[in-house]
């Protein structure tokens, strides 16, 4: 049984517990002092009233130990506070492996989700309830901010950066959800609905649709082949650009000897700057493709590139870091 | 403008006007330091993202101009010392010597400046609509070495293959060195005005051992302008230079 | 008023338009900072009237979008930072130094004139087109995206910016080189500690500012890319050089009130305030600690996570200084004799509102609960509750505290302690409320909201009409007593300070002879002229109601 502040969203998801539990812990904390300082005040404001009009109070200049008590005794608390505060934040940051990704791309003034197979929802999320669920979030033009607050969870989508964010639904149901960040005319009608709904549920609602043409992963692999991408990078790694079968999450080795490891933003940045990290033992010869796909077709290719990684890596012609420990 | 000796109403003493009169000068070059510190931040952050484009555009101003201009300036800081100096032992008619010669190199950094400018707009290199890092190579202008415009063209190429925007983060490229040369030789026309106030000052005679606080006050404000280009010459003329 | 003080020593319009007197000075910034007040507050009454109900029941959503970016923009540039700096402070530096002026005088009459020229830009800017940016400016959507008035007003907030920065200078070098002999350091007014960290900030912070919001005009105007993906460029970057000076910003609207309180209570309670060197450092502690603290605006902007969990410690870390005020404000009433004159009730009300506003910054630092109370109306009460219960209470308060000095009249004081509470009762009403709305998930900046929101909103509307009340009162009765105000002595409270022991209002040069200070401040107790000395004739009453 979750125990469910007053004057709080419902709880659907795994934060909204630890968020309201914060929340009282700080609001206690917060109260006692404020109500502990009123007292004083008030009691004071009383009991030394002036009573004769040349009164004067008794000069009392400080007392050190006190302040130190005022300053240290708040310290702590102050760190416990945070210390909580930063466990959640560094949970709610680092998204488990295998979460359910959906992409999600705001702009002005609507949300387009798209789920795993391909099927497209406006101003809608489907979520199966008791899954790590998470978001990559894009913008198409300002700034925005998808927040659902009965999941205690918001994270800006800032044009130009791949945001993400997670969560784990805990209750079907319907939930709103509002775009928090100011971006333009109608921010505040730019929100939706979140479903949650039971696995068996999602899975059907999933499947009720013919996603196949619209499953990004077929789009991606379209694109890939329109755009002569594979002309480069041979699956085999024959061609004049390292294989991309496998290469999704692993570590690349640059031109420069150090390594990145290719989640999206590599990804994207590579299509988009080709020439800004150079594979080892490769040329700077792919175009760039800046102004020539939109948002969701990169995703759509990232989605492709990364359904490669069951591929067979070639033993020569991929970009991949070896393994082993050079030194 | 008062006269020497004159003490301004708010103040008890000739000494606490002096001081007062530095200290203010001092904390508003605080202010000035947190104002380019913006541009250079901005600069700084864009230097490591566009490393390419920063290095061709760096290659394009003139480092005969950049370094002599740096010569010119440090040497106006030697003659307003002397000014100071001057102003400060009561030798008034070489005070004055040297803060015409400090105006002087000033107009002589200032003219150099505007020469560089009109060069950056012949080659097309103003940030806008027109600016195009290809113009210059592809359009000799008279006075060009040939051979030279060769070698910037090829390695225009380069930077291109490598940086396909080369166009749009050259703007970048340029809009700070506009913008932070710019700022800088707006400080240097109010320091040109200064010294112009202080010449016709110093020739009427007004300055002496007992009071020459506004020579030492432009001095301060002189000598920033001079570290401010100090900074600026490096970081904009000298990227990729060692090739 | 039988003899010549600064108000009667010369007459005409451009005795004052040009005056180079801080006391004249500190005057026109009072007419101008309240004319943005009123500016300011319009719109703020027509947000609240359009908030009535869910659907919005006033204005287009450009316009109410419009509405709370120009209120925000008129309020914190042009009331807020200047309010008790340029009016208070200009006032009383000098005579609590015991100077004859600040060190700069022209330079201060070029402050003032540089803020009336940016805020014509800005009110060029509201005429035509308006901003809808929100006063937060963030890239691509002012820089690109807004089609209002945008670049005239960067333009104003630019050139305001240099007041601000002159102000800080002068206060910087009056402090350190005006100080009269025996006032050293350690026996200033703790309002003077105050200005001094207050203009700290202002001089660090405000370039910085100015520097920004001229890069998103020179993006604007020439399609430049600095803040623009498309070109190369990043809108956090925008984010991090604006809440640099933005943050600090704060602590320039919130410094100089705690400096008012530091002054009001041991005048009221009459005795030496307790902990004044704790008091004293903690505002040079949450000037300096300001400084790092400012990306905890950007928690959820996709920032490194030790980049936030860096911020957020920082954030606690700067609340202690202004924790440690609250409690030897508290202390100091200890023992006192507490009267309860207006200036006294606008102090409790500060403390109260100040306690409940820097409370709620806690919940704001903490990271967990942040994600889900970033943007919304929590941020929205919080910073009302500093800004407005904190900081514009300190305002008023000193206002009245000060107003015997200002105009050597008295106001009438039962009306006064009515309007303090009045204003005290609506502020609470208008914005608590909005903490419950936050955390129940409505955002901030919307023209319209899901309908379970209403009842909340309804009440806060409410409140906001009470509050408006509490501000009009002063405005009145203020005015109104310039003229058939009761005649006040040189220091009816009495108060300790050096202000004090000069006419009221003060001459032009502010002492007939330079005092010489041999007392510590606060002392009630070693001061004969104050005439409180056990058998002394009691002074003329402090109160002006007839």
């Amino acid at each position: 049984m979750q125990s469910q502040l007053p004057f709080s969203p419902e709880q659907a998801s795994n934060f909204a517990p630890h968020v309201d539990d914060l929340m009282l812990f700080i609001t206690l904390i917060c109260l006692f002092f404020a109500v502990a300082v009123t007292a004083a005040i008030i009691i004071f404001f009383f009991k030394y009233h002036r009573k004769s009009p040349n009164e004067v109070g008794v000069p009392i200049h400080g007392d050190s130990r006190l302040e130190a008590a005022w300053m240290i005794v708040p310290l702590i608390l102050a760190m416990g506070m945070f210390g909580w505060g930063a466990v959640v934040y560094v949970d709610y940051r680092h998204a488990p492996p295998d979460a359910l990704d959906i992409y999600v791309i705001g702009k002005q003034w609507m949300w387009k989700a798209q789920q795993p197979n391909g099927l497209r929802e406006i101003n809608e999320l489907h979520v199966p309830a008791g899954r790590d669920v998470r978001l990559i979030l894009a913008s198409e033009d300002v700034i925005h901010d998808f927040f659902v607050p009965a999941f205690r969870v918001k994270m800006d989508v800032v044009p130009g950066h791949y945001n993400t964010m997670w969560f784990r639904p805990t209750k079907p149901g319907r939930y709103h959800f509002f775009c928090s960040q100011y971006c333009g005319t109608n921010h505040a009608i730019m929100g939706g609905w979140v479903t949650v709904m039971e696995p068996a549920d999602y899975a059907a609602w999933l499947s009720g649709s013919s996603g196949a043409e619209a499953n990004p992963v077929v789009a991606g692999e379209k694109l890939f082949a329109e755009k002569a991408c594979v002309t480069c990078h041979v699956p085999n790694g024959t061609g004049r650009a390292p294989s991309l079968n496998g290469v999704f999450g692993a570590k690349v080795l640059l031109a420069d000897g150090s390594t990145v490891v290719a989640d999206e933003a590599y990804i994207q940045e590579s299509i988009l700057q080709p020439n800004a990290k150079i594979v080892a033992g490769y040329q700077p010869l792919m175009p760039t493709f800046q102004g020539q796909l939109t948002e969701e077709q990169i995703l759509a290719l990232i989605a492709y590139i990364k359904s490669l990684q069951s591929q067979p890596v070639p033993a020569t012609g991929s970009g991949i870091a070896p393994t082993t420990e050079k030194r | 403008m008062h006269r020497t000796g004159e003490l301004y109403g708010q103040f008890e003493t000739l000494e606490q006007q002096k001081e007062t009169a530095a200290l203010g000068m001092w904390v508003f070059l605080v202010t000035e330091v947190l104002f380019f510190g913006g541009m250079f931040l901005t600069y700084t952050i864009n230097r490591r993202a566009f490393g390419t484009a920063f290095g061709i555009c760096s290659n394009t101003l003139d480092i005969k101009l950049g370094a002599g201009n740096t010569v010119v300036l440090i040497l106006s800081s030697l003659t307003m010392a002397m000014a100071v100096w001057s102003a400060q032992v009561g030798k008034k008619k070489l005070a004055s010597i040297f803060l015409i010669a400090t105006l002087g190199l000033g107009t002589v950094f200032l003219g150099v400046k505007a020469i560089e400018y009109k060069q950056k707009f012949d080659h097309h290199l103003i940030p806008g609509r027109s600016f195009d890092m290809k113009y210059h190579p592809a359009h000799p202008m008279p006075g060009d070495d040939l051979e030279e415009l060769d070698k910037e063209k090829q390695e225009v190429d380069k930077a291109f293959a490598v940086d396909p925007d080369i166009n749009a983060h050259g703007q970048l490229y340029f809009s700070l060195y506009f913008g932070m040369t710019g700022l800088h030789a707006l400080h240097m026309i109010i320091g040109a005005g200064l010294l112009l106030w202080l010449i016709k000052a110093s020739f009427a005679g007004r300055f002496t051992p007992q009071y020459n606080t506004p020579v030492e006050v432009v001095g301060l404000y002189w000598h920033f302008v001079d570290i401010v280009w100090i900074y600026l010459f490096p970081l904009l003329y000298l990227i990729d230079r060692h090739r | 008023m039988p003899h010549e003080d600064y108000l009667n020593a010369r007459y005409g319009i451009r005795s004052w338009l040009l005056t180079t007197d801080h006391k004249r000075i500190a005057l026109l910034w009072l007419g101008s900072v309240t004319v943005f007040f009123f500016i300011g507050g319009l719109f703020a009454t027509m947000i609240r009237i359009h908030l009535l109900t869910p659907t919005g029941y006033l204005v287009t959503p450009e316009t109410y979008n419009k509405l709370f970016t120009m209120h925000g923009v008129a309020m914190i540039f042009f009331f807020l930072i200047p309010s008790i700096p340029a009016v208070l402070g200009n006032f009383l530096i000098p005579l609590m130094i015991g100077a004859k002026d600040l060190a700069f005088p022209k330079l201060n009459l070029l402050s003032w004139y540089i803020y009336m020229i940016g805020g014509c830009f800005v009110l060029y800017s509201f005429a035509t087109g308006g901003l809808d940016t929100g006063w937060t400016f963030y890239t691509p959507l002012s820089s690109i995206y807004s089609n209002s008035a945008v670049t005239p007003a960067v333009i104003g907030i630019f050139i305001n910016g240099f007041s601000s920065i002159l102000t800080g200078l002068n206060f910087i070098v009056t402090i350190h080189t005006m100080r009269a002999p025996g006032m050293t350091w350690f026996r200033l007014p703790l309002f003077v500690w105050a200005h001094y960290a207050t203009s700290m900030i202002m001089i660090l912070g405000t370039p910085v500012i100015a520097i920004t919001l001229l890069l998103v005009g020179l993006e604007r105007m020439f399609h430049l890319g600095f803040f623009n993906p498309a070109l190369g460029g990043d809108p956090i970057l925008f984010q991090h050089l604006f809440w640099f000076y933005s943050h600090p910003a704060v602590y320039i609207m919130i410094l100089p009130a705690m400096g008012v309180i530091s002054e009001i209570i041991p005048t009221f309670a009459r005795k030496p305030i307790f902990g004044y060197s704790f008091i004293a450092g903690s505002s040079i502690a949450i000037a300096v600690i300001g400084f790092l603290v400012w990306a905890h605006h950007m928690f959820v902007t996709g920032e490194s996570v030790y980049a936030a969990l860096t911020f957020s410690f920082l954030s606690y870390l700067v609340a202690i200084p202004s924790a440690v005020k609250v409690f030897n404000w508290t202390s100091t009433l200890y023992k006192g004799s507490i009267s309860w004159d207006t200036p006294m009730i606008y102090a409790f009300g500060f403390i109260g509102l100040f306690l409940i506003g820097g409370l709620t910054g806690l919940f704001l630092a903490c990271l967990g609960l942040d994600i889900h109370i970033h943007d919304t109306y929590f941020v929205v009460a919080h910073f009302h509750y500093i800004m407005v219960g904190g900081a514009v209470m300190g305002y008023v308060g000193g206002l009245h505290f000060w107003w015997p000095k200002i105009t050597g009249r008295l106001y009438p004081e039962a009306l006064a302690r009515t309007a303090a509470i009045t204003l005290f009762v609506g502020f609470n009403l208008t914005f608590f409320p909005q903490f419950i709305l936050g955390y129940l998930g409505m955002p901030r900046r919307y023209h319209t909201y899901p309908p379970e929101f209403q009842v909340l909103n309804v009440l806060s509307t409410a409140g906001a009409s009470i509050l408006a009340l509490g501000y009009l009162l002063p405005m009145l009765y203020l005015t109104w007593s310039m003229r058939y105000g009761k005649v006040a002595g040189q220091n009816p409270w009495p108060a300790t300070g050096l202000e004090w022991k000069t006419d009221s209002p003060p001459p032009t040069e502010n002492f007939d002879v330079t005092p010489e200070v041999t007392w510590e401040p606060y002392d009630f107790k070693n001061r004969p002229d104050l005439g409180l000395a056990a058998g002394a004739p009691s002074l003329a009453p402090a109160h002006g109601d007839d």
